[in-house]
């Protein structure tokens, strides 16, 4: 999906829309603020998590970041090839550079989440 | 500058041995063939060139020794000579762990009475001194209220850690068997109380905070955070990270805290950094005694002991009593200082911290409102525009002299904010801090003016700008990876 199509968090992470398992990643502003990842921690397939919980580290030489679930689910899929490959993240946050899958048990949280337009508004305002 | 290795030359010795006055047998026939592994390669070099390497290298060297050390979080201060002095007389070096505690009736005084000292300070009722390290402290101090619980017959799986906690917390939760929830602060940079009302369930063993915070902020509600976590069963661990802030002002232990860890080597005047040796007490109230580590000194009105504190007891925590000197060097620093000395301590350093956030909040924007306590967060935001990061601003400071502060941390919001994170402890005057004012102000100028200077920094020292990113990628941790780097493999 195009970042067009995508629900984006407060935490700067992406899901896809309307979809089980439905991808999910870090938004390209965040990638630009983590700088450089050079380190990945994913989560183990057939993992649940339950909204809020972290569901991923990042690392890069200037943070640690966690990524959080968006909602409660289960692991479907996991993008292991960013384990050798971190700085695909980088390189296509919403293409190759996508985390896990998440087969999601309860979609009430992505009601609340913002779609594209509202994001860019959320990160033109936010205090920089 | 050529690394020993490469200064090696095939068979010049550095020091002639005695004749062997033993029989030569063979490596092979004393350690078995899968302990044998591979010959590894010395370095063959003179006495004279192993002098001259380490003191070049020590030439490079930046400590407080040599300036300003602002890298807040971590209360970089001077400590005086004449610890370093105590610490190395024959009587405390000589005495062996294993002597029999009549031999060593001050030592153990000592440990007994330094006890005693940082109950008074923090308000805690008794205290291991075995912890080797902050870190170390905070496992023995998680480990103690897991036994309690245990002992209670109650099963609690969580502990709270708030966002702006010291960064070991989680780790340390986690070491101790917790599942870790982190709870988000709010505008102010303390404690959420409504999430901690969420949170703080029956399954929650407790609340690990660092007050003042990482962002240097003193969180003014302490007592109803105290009273959540107590009402719902839970028991107050207070990181001692920050304590600097606070020695003769505020007692952790009268604000409703149950476990407390210290950072000898941060607070009390011994020296921090270079990987040790630390010490990190632990302090508990009352109610925890048994389940503090072994051993523990006790004294029996006419001599100290060692003892074991009981079937309740966490067990030991590292082999033997604990980094002696470190303490030494602390009981020293608190006598020398005495109650008023302390508390002066203090108010110094938090004086520094706020001198220093209102001469730079025009120039480096503060992340957070209002004043702060011992260390400041200021932020690099401002000069984005200019296409310059916090990064820029740190490196381009070492070419002022200085060690650079603590930067992008603490990262409370998701993806490290420019944050520049000061502390000037109270062993640094105002003509050292107002230096080390003009050198930011004098870059925030360059950041508008000139930012190749920033872009480029440092330009002074022996190495430049470091490829962090390729470091980070691909560690060369030993030389054997050095040779297979420049053979290209």
């Amino acid at each position: 999906m195009t970042p067009q199509e995508l629900l984006y968090t407060e935490e700067h992470e992406w899901i896809e829309p309307g979809k089980s398992p439905a991808r999910f990643g870090i938004s390209d502003y965040a990638q630009g603020e983590l700088t450089d990842v050079v380190f990945v921690e994913l989560p183990e397939e057939g993992a649940e998590f339950a909204k809020g919980e972290v569901i991923a580290t990042l690392e890069s030489v200037k943070a640690t970041s966690d990524v959080y679930a968006p909602a409660d689910g289960k692991i479907a899929a996991v993008n292991s090839d960013l384990e050798d490959n971190p700085q695909k993240i980088n390189e296509d946050p919403y293409g190759d550079g996508w985390l896990v899958e998440i087969e999601i048990s309860d979609p009430a949280p992505l009601e609340e989440l913002m779609d594209y337009e509202a994001y860019r508004k959320y990160l033109d305002n936010r205090d920089e | 500058m050529k690394l020993i290795f490469e200064k090696s030359v095939p068979g010049r010795e550095g020091y002639s041995l005695p004749a062997d006055q033993f029989e030569e047998i063979p490596l092979e026939s004393c350690i078995p063939k899968e302990f044998q592994g591979k010959k590894r390669e010395l370095v063959e070099v003179s006495e004279v060139e192993v002098v001259r390497h380490f003191t070049r290298l020590s030439k490079l060297n930046y400590g407080i020794e040599d300036g300003l050390y602002p890298l807040g979080s971590c209360t970089m201060k001077y400590n005086p000579k004449v610890s370093e002095h105590l610490a190395v007389l024959d009587r405390f070096v000589l005495a062996h762990p294993f002597a029999p505690a009549d031999l060593v009736q001050g030592s153990l005084k000592l440990i007994h009475d330094l006890g005693v000292m940082l109950g008074r300070i923090t308000g805690m009722d008794a205290y291991t001194l075995a912890p080797a390290a902050g870190a170390h402290g905070e496992l023995t101090g998680v480990l103690i209220i897991r036994k309690y619980f245990e002992d209670q017959g109650e099963r609690r799986i969580k502990m709270l850690v708030p966002d702006s906690a010291h960064g070991t917390n989680p780790a340390s939760s986690a070491m101790a068997g917790y599942r870790v929830v982190e709870l988000k602060s709010n505008q102010e940079g303390t404690v959420d109380l409504e999430e901690l009302e969420k949170a703080m369930d029956s399954q929650a063993a407790g609340l690990m905070l660092t007050n003042p915070n990482t962002v240097g902020k003193f969180d003014p509600r302490i007592d109803r955070i105290a009273a959540i976590v107590h009402e719902r069963g839970g028991l107050l661990y207070y990181d001692g990270a920050n304590l600097n802030a606070t020695l003769g002002l505020l007692r952790p232990g009268d604000t409703g805290f149950d476990v407390v860890h210290l950072n000898l080597h941060k607070t009390f005047g011994t020296p921090h950094g270079g990987g040790g040796p630390g010490a990190g007490p632990v302090g508990v109230k009352e109610f925890l005694r048994p389940y503090l580590p072994s051993p523990v000194v006790v004294f029996d009105g006419e001599k100290y002991r060692l003892r074991d504190p009981g079937e309740k007891s966490i067990g030991m925590m590292r082999a033997f009593v604990a980094n002696f000197s470190v303490l030494l060097k602390a009981y020293a620093w608190i006598l020398s200082l005495g109650p008023e000395g302390l508390r002066e301590a203090s108010e110094a350093a938090v004086v520094n911290a706020n001198y220093l956030l209102v001469k730079l909040r025009d120039h480096f924007r503060p992340a957070y409102g209002g004043y702060c306590a011992h260390e400041c967060v200021l932020t690099g935001r401002d000069y984005k525009q200019h296409g310059i990061k916090t990064l820029d601003i740190a490196k381009r400071l070492m070419d002022y002299g200085y060690y650079p502060p603590t930067i992008y941390f603490p990262h409370f919001k998701p993806y490290a904010e420019e944050t520049l994170m000061v502390e000037a402890p109270e062993s640094e005057g105002k003509e050292v801090i107002d230096d080390f004012i003009a050198a930011m102000i004098q870059i925030a100028g360059e950041a508008e003016s000139e930012p190749g200077l920033l872009l480029e920094a440092p330009r002074s020292t022996p190495i430049r700008r470091t490829d962090d990113v390729l470091a980070a990628r691909r560690p060369v941790l030993h030389y054997d990876d050095e040779l297979k780097l420049k053979a290209g493999e």
